[in-house]
């Protein structure tokens, strides 16, 4: 096992920093919890039958008044708080993930065309996100949500809530990806071996995919971790704002809009709980791509 | 006055501590040079920097004694080390470039430097730095001194390093690779430098360097390392002109000669890869062979222009354009080999990638056989010569995928030209190929990284090979290897050129490469012939003045000390 770890560098840096170890285990845990929520909770938040309002307002069970039914308390409409957490970092982890899928294929591709042909094309997708970089990703996403609302029936609204705020939400960041793309394109296509290809007469498509694409990923892989965090903040801020999702299919930026009705009332738990579990979330998320930057690049090791 | 005694380094890792250097002991006199050769990794810049107390973190000495007069370098702590150094040692460094401080004018750097050390005034020290600069042969060093390193040419540059390291007077000076950036003519210059500051002023200089060449023509004495220990030492003309230890021989057989040339180097061939008894490449042999066999084609240049836009210096005119290559014009005649030699800056890479498409002349016509190969973009993916005119790369670290298994890399040309329509044979014909330039079967599983830059070289040829080309061109094919396994690769390229009469055009600096490999040579300066012909005519009586001064000023051995 320790010969296994001393043969893999990333491996033997990641046993060498604690920090990192507990960001991957509140990482990993956080996202156990999320994908096996609809097991692991005790209610159904979204389920209006399985709670009941005559259970509102009970503070954690380390208070008084707490129950053990309720092991973080419940919100004012008696939902479980453990339960509404987990079900909402579900809904911000699904939202955070696909946007950055998105953003990375839209911003990779982008990219890595920008940077081999060069010439027009480049200085086109690049004036394009200068454009995008000049406006707040927030506006960018308020932007997208407006003309959703303009374009899409009101019975669908409803229905694409989560489709359009990924949507907002990728669009605001595929610029990050499209930028380090290029860059890292750019210092590849000098590489004798691109040359090499270039010079057997390959398909373009196939320099940028099978040749170079690989060679780059490391940073762009550094660049994802640090983006899903950012998604997953967009995310909560839209919804805290009133503009993302819905009360009642809560993800914790909604979360956190609900307790701020609290936070002078004494019921402190409401807004407490998923703030701190968001930021848990967060951190852990950029601490582990601060290491993933270290691992890919020697020189700041 | 320099005495080290049983030095060893070593150096910990999440391993254990890795011995860099063990067991080696060498005495440097005032006004003395002492060599130290090996190919890289032999330790010899631990050494120098063990000596001078920069081992790179977490390296330590772990033994030995290092004694400069009569002080023990080994005891000093940190402040006394710093103090010394500059003072008594000084360094000078590879690559002129980066030891200079780009942001501070020469004569800041000089004076900061003599102040450091000695206590006197800033008018005193600025007179001392002038007198120091016109040692070094600096014109007008008062004026010179307010300009900045980027103001220097590379030689320049290197002769004010050369002042900062001198400017305190020290006894020794370590010289790691002085003179490998820089181009012949200036190399002569400063080697030249460094011998009279020696004769002069009696310093003494440890000179590491991997060129046996500057060794011989220099240095008093030498010592020759490997795997970080010290293999013979002794006065110059002994230990290389009459070497006793094998390795030491086997080195001196690499070293190409400049003044003859010989059929095949005489080295072992590197058996730690191909397996006994497994395939030796028939199979690939036949399979180059059995090709229809064309005509064979040679290649022709008719003047040929290069030019790249130049640097935009007002927004008002139109910059000039900067001329790359110009009117060049040759004939490579079929299955043999052209060499291209040249400084850097000649424009022999341009004339590379002008060849095989990347870059579009800005006149002229290229002709293979009786196709017209359209220059740059105009040339498209599906051209024939796409496939006749393979490359072999001067990098053999980024000229492979470092993602791709080296199976794919190989059978890349095999499917791309549908020369081998059947995924199972074209493995077996790369795996065949790779016996054939001298390497194990097996290696079609790994990746690159598991490799040697010789190893990788190799592989590179493969590929050329496997294009079934017509023409090879070879750009700086062994400048990043050792002198051993450049005689290896030079051999291997001389085998496959005469079993398949392939047509190789061979790009080098080193004129002793090129005339070891070349039939024809042309030799190129600032993107003009200056001379072209058979390539023993060229060398035995060259007509030009640029070629007579060229083959002067390399550093060379006396022609009895190869056997």
């Amino acid at each position: 096992m320790l010969a296994f770890i001393k043969r893999h560098e990333g491996l033997w840096l990641f046993t060498r920093s604690p920090a990192v170890m507990i960001a991957a285990i509140v990482a990993i845990a956080i996202l156990i919890g999320a994908v096996f929520a609809p097991w692991i909770a005790s209610v159904n938040p979204y389920d209006l039958a399985s709670f009941s309002l005559m259970d509102g307002l009970l503070p954690p069970v380390w208070e008084e008044f707490g129950t053990e039914k309720f092991l973080l308390g419940t919100d004012d409409q008696g939902r479980d708080m453990i339960s509404s957490i987990l079900y909402g970092a579900r809904l911000s982890l699904i939202i955070g993930v696909s946007a950055m899928i998105i953003a990375t294929t839209l911003g990779v591709g982008l990219g890595l065309a920008a940077g081999y042909f060069g010439g027009r094309f480049d200085a086109l997708i690049m004036r394009i996100a200068d454009i995008q970089l000049a406006l707040p990703a927030i506006l960018t996403a308020l932007l997208i949500d407006g003309i959703a609302r303009g374009i899409l029936p009101p019975e669908m609204q409803q229905d694409l809530r989560v489709v359009v705020l990924t949507l907002a939400i990728a669009l605001s960041l595929w610029v990050n990806f499209a930028r380090t793309a290029r860059a890292s394109t750019f210092v590849q296509m000098n590489k004798e071996y691109v040359q090499a290809a270039v010079m057997q007469g390959q398909h373009p498509l196939r320099i940028m995919f099978v040749h170079i694409l690989p060679n780059i990923l490391g940073p762009l892989l550094v660049i994802m971790t640090v983006d899903l965090a950012s998604a997953i903040l967009l995310e909560a801020t839209l919804s805290f704002l009133g503009i993302g999702l819905p009360a009642d299919s809560p993800s914790l930026g909604t979360l956190i809009r609900i307790g701020m009705q609290f936070l002078l009332s004494g019921e402190w738990w409401i807004l407490w709980i998923p703030t701190l579990f968001l930021i848990a979330l967060v951190v852990s998320i950029n601490v582990l791509g601060d290491f993933l930057r270290d691992v890919f690049n020697p020189r700041l090791r | 006055m320099l005495r080290v005694e049983n030095l060893t380094v070593k150096f910990p890792s999440r391993f254990g501590d890795v011995t860099a250097v063990e067991d080696v002991s060498m005495s440097i006199d005032a006004g003395e040079i002492h060599g130290l050769v090996g190919e890289s990794g032999a330790g010899k810049s631990t050494v120098g920097a063990a000596i001078i107390g920069l081992l790179q973190s977490p390296g330590y000495v772990s033994d030995g004694t290092i004694m400069l007069g009569e002080t023990d370098l080994r005891s000093l702590d940190r402040f006394e080390a710093h103090a010394l150094r500059g003072k008594r040692i000084s360094m000078i460094f590879q690559d002129p470039q980066t030891s200079l401080n780009p942001l501070m004018r020469i004569e800041d750097q000089l004076v900061e430097t003599i102040l450091a050390h000695e206590d006197m005034s800033t008018a005193a020290a600025k007179t001392r730095a002038v007198d120091l600069l016109e040692e070094m042969g600096i014109e007008d060093a008062a004026a010179r001194m307010q300009s900045y390193p980027h103001q220097f040419s590379g030689g320049m540059r290197q002769r004010v390093v050369i002042a900062l390291a001198l400017c305190t007077n020290p006894e020794l000076i370590i010289a790691d690779e002085p003179t490998t950036a820089l181009d012949v003519a200036v190399q002569s210059q400063v080697l030249g430098l460094i011998r009279r500051l020696a004769d002069v002023r009696k310093v003494g200089f440890m000179l590491i360097t991997h060129d046996i060449g500057v060794i011989a023509q220099i240095a008093d004495t030498v010592t020759v390392m490997r795997h970080g220990k010290r293999i013979e030492s002794g006065p110059t003309a002994q230990v290389l002109g009459h070497p006793e230890a094998p390795y030491t021989k086997q080195l001196m057989a690499a070293v190409p000669p400049l003044d003859h040339k010989i059929d095949r180097f005489k080295v072992p061939e590197d058996d730690s890869m191909a397996a006994p008894g497994k395939s030796k490449g028939d199979r690939a042999e036949a399979w180059l062979l059995g090709g229809e066999r064309q005509v064979p084609i040679g290649l022709t240049l008719d003047n040929i222009d290069v030019t790249f836009p130049g640097v935009r210096t007002t927004i008002w005119r139109k910059p000039e354009p900067f001329t790359a290559l110009s009117g060049i014009s040759f004939d490579v005649r079929s299955g043999s080999v052209m060499g291209i030699v040249g400084e850097s800056g000649s424009g022999k890479s341009t004339l590379a990638k002008t060849l095989t498409g990347l870059i579009k002349p800005a006149g002229g016509t290229m002709t293979l056989g009786g196709l017209v190969l359209p220059g740059g973009k105009a040339r498209s993916r599906h051209h024939p010569s796409r496939q006749l005119i393979q490359m072999v790369f001067q990098d053999p670290f980024s000229s492979l995928n470092s993602r791709h298994k080296i199976g794919a890399i190989l059978s890349e040309p095999l499917w791309l030209y549908g020369l081998v329509k059947d995924k199972g044979e074209r493995r077996e014909l790369c795996a065949d190929m790779l016996g054939l330039v001298g390497m194990a079967p097996e290696a079609i599983n790994k990746y690159p990284h598991q490799f040697s830059g010789g190893q990788r070289q190799r592989i590179a040829v493969a590929r050329a090979l496997l294009a079934r080309p017509k023409i090879l061109i070879c750009d700086e094919p062994t400048s990043a290897l050792d002198v051993s396994i450049q005689a290896q690769l030079l051999n291997l390229l001389k085998d496959l050129q005469s079993a398949f009469g392939l047509t190789v055009i061979f790009i080098s600096h080193n004129l002793s490469v090129v005339r070891q490999m070349s039939d024809d040579v042309v030799v190129l300066r600032n993107g003009r012939i200056q001379e072209q012909g058979p390539s023993e005519r060229v060398y035995q009586e060259p007509e030009a003045d640029y070629t007579k001064r060229l083959l002067e000023l390399t550093p060379t051995m006396p022609s009895t000390w190869i056997q």
